[in-house]
C-alpha cells in the first residue's frame, strides 16, 4: 500500500518546536538535513521508499483562459494559502506502519537539536486496478 | 527467444544449486544474474540446452560471489568448485520454493516479490516496474525477505494457504509494466496444481481462469469499469471458461470443499449465464452460504447480501445487509445498489457519492461517481 507523507510550509497546525529554520544555527540545519537524508536511505534499505521531492514556495495559480486566450495566472500565493513544501511516498504493509514512519519523520531535529514535532499529512493512494467482485 | 520458457527454468536451476551445497539466498542471487545474462545473450546466441546453460552460468556466478566473499573474510573456500554429479528430481525442489518464498513469517508484499523472482523467474526490474516502485527499493525488499528466511531449510513443509493467497494477490494486480501479472499468476498456479494433490489449488486455478476469461469485458473505453450486468458477454473467452469449469468440477468431485472452490463455483455460475437476467442467483446465494460457513468473512457476508438482493429482491438484500458492518469497504456501494433497486433513488444517489469517496481504486471511484451522477440525473425534474 502506498502512502503520501506531505510536508507543509504553511497550513499545518503549529509544531511543538516551532522556530523557523532561518533562526537555527548552521549546525542545526546540517543535523536536520542529515536526518532527512538518513531517513530516506533507511527506507530504501527496508524496501519501503518510493519517491521524495521538495517544492519551492514560489509558483502561481493557473487557469484555462478560454478559447484562443492565454491561460490566466494569479500569484504569488497569498499568505493564507495552505502551501505544500514537499513529500515522501512510501510503500508499506499497513496504515499503522505508515503512521509509525510519519512519526519518525516528524521527529527530525530543529532548533536546539530538539525534535520539531511537525504535523505531517499522511494520505493513502488510490490503486490503479480494481479487484474482482461479483 | 521464448522468455516464458526461460522463466520456467528458474526454480529448477535454483534447486540444482541448493542441492550442490549453495545456500538459498546466494543460489537465488546467482540464478537472477544468470537470468539477466541469458536475456541479453540468448536472442543472438540461443543455447542448445537452455537448462544446462543456465545451471552452468548460475554456478559460475555463485562460485565467483563465494570466492569474493571468502577472500574478503580471509577464509577458506567452503564449497567445492566442481559440482557433485547426479541430478535430483526438480519437481520437489520447485514445490519447496513456493513454500519458502511465501513463508508465513514474510510480509505479504515481500512474499509476492520473492515468489515472482525465485519461482516466477522475473527480474527485479520487471517486478519493480509492475508494482511502481524504484528498482533499488525492490532489490532491498527481496534481500531483506531472503535474510528473514535464512536458516529455514528448504525441506520443511510449508503453508499452502499462504502460497495460494500470495498467488491470488499477484493475479489481482493484473497488468503492470511489460509483464502480465495475471497470466503469470495463472502459470504459477497451473504449475502448482501439477506439483500438489490439493483440490483447493485446482479451485484457485479455476477461479483465476474464470475471471481471466472475462477480463476484457470488465473495462470499457478509457479504462472505464463495466459492471457485470452490462458486460458484453460475446467477448468472454469460452474456451478458457470451459477449462475453468472442467478443472472446478474435477476438484469439487473430490469432496473437499474450500474457499477457492466455492468462489470459483460462483464465478462459474456467472460465466455460465448467457445473459445477466438468466443468472442463477438462487444457486449463487447457496454458494455464498457455503463460503460464509468456510470463512466467516465479513466481505463474504456483504457479497451475499448483493446475491440475495438479486435472488429474493432488494428488500431481502437490505435485510441481509443489517448483519454486515458498515465499516467495510464497499458497504456504501452495495447499500446504494440495493436502495436504487428498491426505488429509493434519493438515498441511493447519496450513498453512491459516499461510496465514491470511500473507494480504494481509481476505476471504482470513477464508476461510483458516474453512478451517483446517473441516479441524480433521473431525479432531476425535466
Amino acid at each position: 500500500m502506498k502512502y503520501l507523507m506531505l510536508k507543509h510550509y504553511r497550513g499545518a497546525p503549529a509544531s511543538v518546536n516551532d522556530v523557523p529554520m532561518d533562526q537555527w544555527t548552521p549546525e542545526e540545519v546540517d543535523a536536520h538535513v542529515q536526518y532527512m537524508r538518513d531517513f530516506a536511505v533507511r527506507l530504501q534499505g527496508t524496501g519501503e521508499f518510493v519517491d521524495s521531492q521538495a517544492l519551492t514556495p514560489g509558483g502561481a495559480w493557473v487557469q484555462y483562459g478560454g478559447e484562443g486566450r492565454a491561460p490566466v495566472t494569479d500569484g504569488p500565493f497569498a499568505e493564507t494559502k495552505d502551501l505544500i513544501a514537499g513529500w515522501m511516498v512510501i510503500d508499506v504493509e499497513s496504515w499503522e506502519r505508515a503512521v509509525e514512519l510519519a512519526g519518525e519523520l516528524s521527529a527530525a531535529p530543529g532548533a536546539g537539536g530538539k525534535p520539531i514535532h511537525e504535523w505531517l499529512e499522511v494520505r493513502p493512494f488510490l490503486t490503479e486496478t480494481s479487484k474482482f467482485n461479483e | 527467444m521464448n522468455e516464458s520458457l526461460l522463466r520456467e527454468l528458474v526454480p529448477a536451476v535454483i534447486g540444482v544449486l541448493v542441492r550442490r551445497g549453495a545456500d538459498f539466498a546466494s543460489a537465488e542471487d546467482a540464478v537472477q544474474e544468470a537470468l539477466i545474462r541469458a536475456l541479453e545473450v540468448w536472442p543472438d546466441d540461443p543455447p542448445h540446452d537452455p537448462k544446462a546453460w543456465l545451471v552452468a552460468a548460475a554456478w559460475r556466478k555463485f562460485i565467483d560471489a563465494t570466492r569474493a566473499e571468502t577472500s574478503r573474510r580471509g577464509r577458506e573456500l567452503a564449497v567445492q568448485i566442481e559440482p557433485p554429479t547426479g541430478e535430483v528430481p526438480a519437481t520437489d525442489d520447485t514445490l519447496r520454493l513456493y513454500f519458502l518464498c511465501a513463508h508465513p513469517i514474510l510480509p505479504e508484499s515481500s512474499a509476492v516479490a520473492l515468489t515472482l523472482r525465485a519461482v516466477g523467474g522475473l527480474t527485479t526490474r520487471q517486478i519493480a516496474t509492475a508494482y511502481l516502485i524504484p528498482e533499488a527499493t525492490m532489490a532491498q525488499r527481496i534481500s531483506r525477505a531472503k535474510r528473514k528466511i535464512t536458516g529455514l531449510s528448504l525441506d520443511q513443509p510449508g503453508d499452502l494457504g499462504t502460497v495460494l493467497r500470495v498467488l491470488y494477490l499477484v493475479f489481482n494486480e493484473g497488468y503492470g509494466g511489460d509483464v502480465d501479472l495475471a497470466a503469470e499468476a495463472i502459470r504459477l498456479t497451473r504449475q502448482l496444481v501439477a506439483l500438489t494433490d490439493e483440490p483447493e489449488v485446482a479451485g484457485l486455478l479455476a477461479l483465476m481462469l474464470l475471471h481471466h476469461a472475462r477480463r476484457a469485458s470488465r473495462t470499457g473505453p478509457g479504462g472505464r469499469l463495466v459492471p457485470l450486468a452490462e458486460q458484453d458477454r460475446s467477448c468472454w473467452d469460452t474456451a478458457v471458461i470451459a477449462e475453468g469449469v472442467a478443472i472446478l468440477q474435477a476438484a469439487l468431485a473430490r469432496d473437499r470443499l474450500g474457499e477457492y472452490q466455492a468462489q470459483a463455483a460462483i464465478a462459474a455460475l456467472h460465466a455460465d449465464a448467457p445473459t445477466a437476467a438468466e443468472t442463477d442467483w438462487v444457486q449463487i446465494v447457496e454458494w455464498y452460504d457455503e463460503l460464509l460457513r468456510l470463512t466467516g468473512s465479513p466481505v463474504v457476508r456483504l457479497n451475499r447480501a448483493v446475491a440475495l438482493g438479486e435472488a429474493d429482491g432488494p428488500q431481502a438484500g437490505l435485510a441481509a445487509l443489517a448483519d454486515v458492518s458498515p465499516d467495510l469497504p464497499r458497504y456504501a456501494a452495495v447499500s446504494a445498489h440495493l436502495r436504487e433497486r428498491a426505488g429509493d433513488l434519493e438515498q441511493a444517489a447519496d450513498l453512491y457519492a459516499e461510496a465514491a469517496r470511500a473507494a480504494a481504486s481509481v476505476p471504482e471511484r470513477d464508476h461510483l461517481s458516474r453512478q451517483a451522477a446517473r441516479v441524480r440525473q433521473i431525479l432531476r425534474p425535466h
